[in-house]
């Protein structure tokens, strides 16, 4: 259980005013499964944090917690010094509108066609002409290459195809905040790539804060400028992608080399 | 030590399980309560209640008419020649349509709306959670329960009566054609139908129907929304609608019937058919 002393945690080199969201002490299990142990961490405003972790560490849960689709057992969540732990679902709402979120397979509302469901946060939320939600929706579109699927339904899309409108359907309210959970899980290599180039024009041309939950190391040294690993309920490496490269720690070398018998970190 | 731990165990799980389903019983409260808030307070959304109101009610119909139109004539077989026996064939009506009437079409109408869209409800809402769409309505900072409960509340709850409606029809059809084959006077057969069928009675199964409606739709979304992942997790949720539902209905008819009965007694005090 060593973790390199360099690597500082968040919390500690977040100045408080660069933190948007701080996990404090959260601990969360599910039956006797322990997903948290008293894990602190935090994101800073205008970083792409990737969170790496294997299959069932707790990366979704991270977000849901983050989004308080669940609360956590004990500790505290601060969204701009707000605890959202505290709060009720009705209160939650206001705060989700600054948030989108990318699901693991979408999840796209299978009723309703690709125009409603890029439009569904906008007619829930905004007082919009209806033209105006229409021109909005089509630059959403054109901003993932989706362009004429408006009267797609979503059992007529491909694997890739779900993942832009699903993020089409996340950045329609220009939220400060994306929430990526597992982009590229499920696509091909291409897609995978396309999926990344879209995150990262979603970056430069929203200007948002992006948390991307990911174990495809390929597409998080693309995306990322922070990466964070959870490993048992906890974090133990923390750093830019170089650090991480170097990290002395050997559970993250064999993840991020995808080696399970990787007995010391590779020299270079 | 041994026998004591033997005698814990399973009382140990009997107490969990007890707990679990009062656990149960206060978040269906809970769910149930939040529904008939956002039903009171802000449902304005014709565009999610349309396609549920032609899924229950036009969907519905022609099983509804089917069950209503054999159970009218199985119940004519069944007591045609009971009555003949009797040299009171003409009687029949009475009988046949009264059950229709008052037990049958409510009761069948809300059974096979449990089959036929408790469990589809029940399916459909559970296969929205495992592919995490409820969490996403969420996210985007929606209520699922004013998106996906409250439209299929209100057309499971407005059109069960009109569904027990045509099913007390087809019913009533249904055993008059047989008695009819059987050379019954048409007349003195709608007569005593007449004679005994209040409009009391009538009312009694549309309002049962009514509350027939609303738990099944509860109980469903309930199930759906509590559906565990994959498809084993989604098949039970819409098992245990099914399941579920058919028992409430049948519970629920027992205390409206013992409280109908007793407000009528109380109204116009107590009669017989055949008195």
């Amino acid at each position: 259980m060593t973790t390199d002393k360099e690597q500082l945690t968040s919390g500690q080199r977040a100045a408080p005013a660069d933190v948007l969201i701080r996990l404090e002490g959260v601990h969360k299990q599910f039956g006797k499964h322990v997903v948290f142990k008293d894990l602190t961490v935090s994101f800073r405003r205008g970083e792409t944090a990737v969170v790496l972790g294997a299959s069932g560490v707790g990366k979704s849960v991270m977000l849901k917690l983050i989004l308080g689709l669940l609360k956590p057992d004990r500790g505290h969540i601060f969204i701009d010094h707000t605890d959202v732990t505290t709060l009720r679902e009705r209160e939650l709402i206001p705060l989700r509108t600054r948030f989108g979120m990318l699901f693991q397979g979408a999840a796209l509302f299978d009723f309703l066609t690709v125009y409603e469901n890029v439009a569904f946060a906008l007619h829930e939320h905004k007082r919009l002409a209806e033209d105006e939600i229409r021109r909005i929706v089509a630059r959403k579109l054109a901003l993932v290459d989706m362009q004429g699927t408006e009267n797609l339904l979503p059992e007529e899309l491909s694997g890739g195809m779900r993942k832009r409108v699903g993020l089409a359907r996340a950045i329609a309210i220009d939220p400060e905040v994306i929430l990526y959970d597992e982009p590229t899980m499920g696509l091909d290599p291409v897609t995978a790539d396309t999926i990344n180039e879209l995150i990262l024009r979603c970056r430069r041309e929203l200007k948002t804060t992006s948390i991307v939950v990911t174990h495809d190391m390929q597409s998080a040294y693309k995306v990322g400028d922070r990466l964070i690993m959870l490993y048992d309920g906890g974090v133990i490496a923390d750093g830019t992608p170089d650090q991480i490269r170097r990290h002395g720690d050997i559970r993250v070398q064999r993840f991020i080399h995808g080696d399970a018998g990787l007995t010391a970190a590779p020299m270079g | 030590m041994g026998f004591l731990v033997r005698i814990a165990k399973p009382l140990a799980l009997l107490g969990d399980f007890a707990v679990a389903q009062v656990a149960d019983l206060g978040n269906f409260a809970l769910f149930s309560a939040q529904m008939v808030r956002w039903v009171f307070t802000d449902f304005t959304r014709w565009r999610l209640l349309r396609p549920q109101l032609y899924e229950v009610g036009f969907r519905s119909l022609p099983v509804i008419l089917f069950t209503g139109a054999f159970v009218g004539m199985v119940l004519a077989l069944q007591s045609y020649f009971q009555f003949e026996a009797m040299g009171r064939a003409s009687w029949s009506g009475a009988v046949i349509n009264l059950s229709v009437i008052k037990e049958l079409g409510p009761v069948l109408a809300g059974v096979m709306l449990a089959g036929r869209v408790g469990g589809a409800l029940a399916a459909g809402l559970g296969t929205m959670k495992v592919t995490e769409q409820i969490d996403a309505l969420r996210a985007l900072g929606a209520d699922p329960i004013r998106h996906l409960v409250v439209p299929r509340f209100l057309a499971c709850f407005l059109l069960i009566p009109f569904l027990t409606i045509y099913c007390d029809f087809v019913g009533i059809l249904g055993g008059y054609l047989v008695t009819w084959n059987y050379g019954v006077d048409a007349y003195e057969y709608w007569m005593h139908s007449a004679d005994v069928i209040e409009n009391f009675d009538i009312f009694t199964g549309v309002l049962k129907s009514g509350f027939f409606g609303a738990a099944i739709a509860l109980i469903a979304c309930f199930k759906g929304f509590q559906s565990r992942q994959g498809a084993e997790g989604v098949g039970r949720a819409a098992t245990e609608a099914f399941v579920v539902s058919f028992m409430a209905i049948l519970i629920l008819d027992f205390f409206i019937v013992m409280f109908l009965q007793a407000l009528y007694d109380a109204l116009w005090g107590r009669v017989s058919i055949f008195v």
